[in-house]
């Protein structure tokens, strides 16, 4: 299996060590192990009930393991709360179906957690928000409320949200699943131009374009285990694995 | 030795902590209460079981659909108020739902003149309380109903004026009993004929006929154990026959028009809360409105009435404990009250009280489930 | 064949004048089916034979003023409104000593404003109205009803309370501690700890298994009994504990719809921002599940309005039980008096249950913009 993870390995990012998870006597990961550097950008993809939303969700404590280590920006995850809390600091993620609080105004959105978790005062955090809705060019729906706003707009908007908490890695799940196609270009330009300013990421996602252009590396997932990790480029044209031949044609058709 | 960061840390631990914390403070609050009560209790000569329960209760009962006299035991006091909330309760859901659909129907009706009207009584009745409408209602009765001499009379002795309407009491031979017997022979046998139909897939409603049958048969077979005692006005009331108080009447009027207007707006909520969709997919399909109605809105409206539906059964229930103030003798007024008063045995009293409504809902509650969990079989 | 494509996008047009519905349209939905004609001329036939009765009863036969029940006898009086007019201070203050009435009226007055200040929309440093409605009000309408003979305050005993002051007080204290009391509950039912859930559980299945009444007999019976001599709490306590305790467990059924109609998403996304649970609580979940059940919260609210009426089992002298007593009262007998007294009570209730209704109407459409 080529690492490419060499180049970035002497600041791992992320590091899961036989990492196994059971929903009740489900396996629904199995003796998972990966290294992400730092700076590096990963998209795993697979069939559906593959657990690549799930192995994601236990990077940022959202899923409990029963077994395995996982090692984030140095800090162990366990069920020790504050590791996880502090976890929650360091990593931002956004959901497939948004999420978005909707009492609150994009920009109360953006606000709520640098006020209360990292306890900044009210001016700060608003121009530190107003910072990063310009960077995903929707500033100007600020005091807007996510009713109102397309589908595409308001998964920008929940991508600054969780850049507000200035996290050193990015978790996607799923970003565009939920949107009409016409949106889903202007949410992937906003994520690849993350990626081009060096955030280190992974992506959950079935946009082969996009994992082309900007991954570093690809991870294909089945019934729970990681099956096939490699450069893109590899990764498409020549898949060494016959699951993965299998689904690259179904979904390359 | 737990340090106390680890408490902080580990999140089982914490929630064992956290709840050995609260029931501790729990237990020590109950035990203080208890305590002091069992003390005061002492202290004051108030029993604490139910020793007076086979005591005679030395007061009548004006409305009681079992023999009873002041002779009678407390218990039976008890079994007689009970009686009487079960009474006024069951009679009152029938007509309460009816009115109550009709209402709901009404208020979606296209004639506007209806639907206005409906909607103007089911506000009316829903923001007033309930108390004042019994009380508009006693007075309004007591008020309209002439003296025992003055009795309006209806066919078969009944007897209506402001002591009550009185009707002919069914007296039973102890040969009676045979026709109960038969009528729970009918039962199995309408119950078995029910599933056999089914299975045949020919009418169901021939499992009737066993029901009935069987007991009238035996009913004739035994040289009719039935008779009859009449009331008869003796001086200024009535004696013999069966009594309904004008309270009683009172009481299940309110209910019934009260609890018909909740009824109502559930009927309506669940009317309106089926997809439009599905009546467009209906016309579509080439029914006709009322067709479209029957087939497709309405059962799928009645998933959503039911659970409220039951809800305002068991208010209906719970309302009838109105009855203190009007004087119907229901479980409350009775046991709570009169009883409560005489023995002073507040904790018993109480305990059993609470005791009988909180089996009522808890029955009604598991019934749902049950409806609900078939309902979800059948949806997916 | 050439196909279609437009060289210019096309202007939207305003849209042509509304036909006004002719009044034919209207008539013929009421008589559409031989049904509804039916119902129709049965309800032309009700109102013609009730509206003028009531009219006649309620307003151009009515006694307007009169100093005993004299007029009111005579035998074509309608509603003997002078009665009303007389007893309007039993009606509010019950027996209150008159010369004290200054103090209930500035409860009266301040709750007014305060509750005007929270309810207005937009209104500026809600939050200062909030803390002081919540916390500093109670606090002062207890001072200045129950009295501090300290501060120049005689005291008056609550068993002189009655009236519309009573039916405040019981309701007033019943929303204030429901609508906490219930939301805790509502969490405590979904906790994960098995502890706290069941004991949640446990009581609010048995507040919303058991009548008002009872549990009002339970109280009055038995909270003396059980709570030590020194702490003795007179005869208004026990029935407001019980309003309370009860309307806490409907509440909580309540909330706990809002809870579970939110997207598990949300509790999500807090959860990944790394807010911690009270915070998440606070700032995200009930904000947006309270306002998800708007309604029911009203109609709680509504309802508990509604129960005060039932105090009057535990010797309470609240509205509706003044009223009661009033009509007995031998200068003012007739037969009017009843009806008159019974329409003013339903009227006084009516305004107030519909108006609750009417503002959560208003909170809703302003919500769902």
């Amino acid at each position: 299996m080529a690492d490419t993870s060499q180049r970035f390995a002497d600041a791992g990012a992320v590091e899961i060590a036989g990492l196994n998870k059971w929903y009740g006597d489900f396996h629904v990961l199995r003796d998972i192990d990966l290294v992400v550097g730092r700076g590096e950008r990963i998209v795993i993809c697979g069939p559906s009930g593959s657990g690549k939303s799930t192995l994601i969700r236990c990077i940022n404590g959202l899923e409990e393991h029963q077994q395995g280590r996982i090692v984030v920006d140095g800090i162990e995850l366990t069920r020790d709360l504050a590791a996880i809390e502090n976890v929650r600091r360091h990593v931002g993620m956004v959901f497939q179906h948004f999420n978005l609080f909707s009492h609150l105004t994009v920009l109360e959105n953006c606000t709520l957690a640098p006020i209360h978790v990292r306890k900044l005062p009210k001016g700060e955090a608003e121009d530190l928000a107003r910072q990063y809705l310009e960077r995903v060019r929707i500033a100007d729906q600020a005091h807007k409320y996510p009713a109102q706003l397309s589908g595409g707009e308001q998964q920008r908007v929940a991508i600054a949200r969780a850049l507000c908490m200035s996290p050193s890695i990015m978790l996607f799940d799923e970003p565009t699943s939920a949107l009409d196609p016409e949106m889903v270009k202007e949410v992937l330009d906003t994520i690849i131009g993350l990626a081009e300013e060096g955030m280190t990421m992974l992506c959950v996602t079935h946009e082969m374009g996009f994992a082309r252009q900007v991954a570093n590396r690809v991870i294909f997932m089945d019934g729970g285990e990681i099956i096939e990790i490699n450069r893109p480029d590899s990764f498409f044209s020549a898949p060494r694995h016959e699951r993965t031949k299998l689904f690259l044609d179904r979904i390359l058709r | 030795m737990l340090a106390l960061s680890s408490l902080r840390r580990d999140a089982v631990l914490r929630g064992v902590a956290i709840q050995v914390l609260f029931l501790g403070v729990l237990a020590l609050l109950v035990y203080e209460a208890v305590a002091t009560g069992l003390a005061n209790m002492r202290a004051h000569h108030i029993p604490v079981d139910f020793s007076f329960w086979r005591e005679p209760a030395g007061f009548d009962i004006d409305q009681h659909l079992i023999p009873y006299s002041p002779a009678s035991t407390y218990g039976r006091a008890f079994l007689v108020g009970l009686l009487n909330t079960l009474l006024v309760a069951a009679i009152g859901i029938v007509p309460a739902s009816l009115l109550g659909f009709a209402l709901g129907a009404a208020r979606l009706s296209r004639n506007f003149l209806v639907a206005r009207l409906a909607a103007i009584y089911v506000e009316a009745t829903r923001n007033v309380p309930l108390l004042l409408q019994l009380l508009f209602w006693y007075n309004a009765v007591l008020e309209a109903l002439p003296s025992p001499q003055r009795s309006l009379a209806l066919p078969g002795h009944v007897y209506l004026n402001d002591r009550g309407l009185f009707l002919p009491a069914p007296v039973f031979a102890p040969a009676a009993v045979w026709v109960l017997v038969a009528f729970g022979f009918g039962l199995f046998g309408g119950l078995a004929c029910w599933f056999w139909a089914k299975r045949m897939d020919s009418w169901r409603s021939l499992a009737v006929l066993p029901v009935i049958a069987f007991p009238l048969a035996t009913y004739f077979a035994i040289g009719q154990p039935l008779g009859f005692d009449v009331p008869v006005l003796k001086g200024f009331n009535f004696s013999g026959g069966a009594k309904l108080l004008p309270e009683f009447i009172a009481l299940l009027f309110s209910l019934v028009l009260y609890t018909a207007a909740f009824i109502a707006e559930i009927v309506r909520a669940g009317i309106e809360g089926v997809p439009k969709g599905q009546g467009e997919a209906a016309s579509a399909l080439g029914l006709r409105e009322a067709e479209a109605r029957k087939y497709v809105i309405i059962p799928q409206a009645m998933r959503l009435i039911v659970p409220p539906l039951t809800s305002q059964y068991l208010n209906l229930f719970k309302n009838s404990s109105l009855a203190v103030f009007i004087g119907y003798p229901d479980l409350i007024q009775v046991f709570a009250g009169t009883v409560l008063n005489q023995t002073g045995a507040a904790v018993p009293v109480m305990a059993t009280t609470m005791a009988v409504y909180l089996s009522v809902s808890l029955l009604t509650s598991l019934l749902m489930n049950l409806y609900n969990r078939r309902i979800a079989k059948v949806q997916h | 064949m050439p196909e279609l494509a437009r060289t210019s996008p096309s202007r939207a047009a305003p849209p042509p004048p509304p036909r006004a519905p002719g009044s034919g349209e209207i008539l013929r939905t009421l008589f559409a089916t031989p049904r509804s004609a039916l119902l129709t001329i049965g309800s032309v036939v009700l109102v013609v034979w009730a509206i003028p009765g009531l009219l006649r009863f309620f307003i151009f036969d009515a006694v307007w003023s009169a100093s005993d029940g004299g007029p009111c006898r005579a035998p074509a009086a309608g509603a003997c409104w002078a009665f009303v007019a007389h007893k309007l201070p039993y009606f509010t203050y019950g027996s209150y000593p008159l010369h004290e009435h200054w103090r209930v009226n500035l409860v009266f007055g301040i709750g007014a404003m305060l509750v005007a200040w929270l309810l207005t929309p937009k209104a500026a440093w809600r939050r200062l109205g909030a803390g002081l409605f919540f916390a500093l009000y109670p606090m002062l309408a207890f001072v200045l009803l129950w009295g501090a003979p300290g501060l120049g305050l005689p005291r008056v005993g609550t068993d002189l309370w009655g009236g519309i002051l009573v039916t405040f007080v019981v309701a007033a204290f019943g929303i204030v501690v429901s609508l906490p009391l219930g939301i805790v509950l509502a969490l405590g039912r979904r906790a994960r700890l098995p502890a706290l859930r069941l004991v949640s559980i446990a009581f609010i299945e048995f507040m919303r298994g058991v009548p008002m009444i009872a549990v009002l007999f339970m109280a009055s019976t038995m909270l003396p009994l059980f709570i030590p001599e020194r702490l003795a709490p007179d005869r208004l306590v026990p029935p407001l504990i019980g309003v309370a305790l009860f309307a806490s467990a409907y509440m909580a059924e309540v909330v706990r719809g809002g809870l579970q109609a939110l997207p598990k998403g949300q509790s999500e996304a807090a959860k990944a921002l790394g807010l911690r649970f009270w915070s998440m609580q606070r700032l995200v979940i009930l904000p947006q599940a309270l306002r998800l059940v708007i309604p029911a919260i009203v109609n709680t609210f509504i309802g508990l309005f509604k129960d005060t009426t039932l105090v009057a089992t535990v010797g309470v002298f609240d509205f509706l039980r003044s009223v009661d007593s009033a009509r007995l009262d031998p200068n003012w007998a007739g037969p009017t008096i009843t009806p008159t007294a019974y329409s003013f009570a339903a009227l006084f209730y009516f305004v107030c249950s519909s108006g609750m209704s009417r503002y959560s109407l208003f909170l809703e459409r302003r919500l769902s913009r």
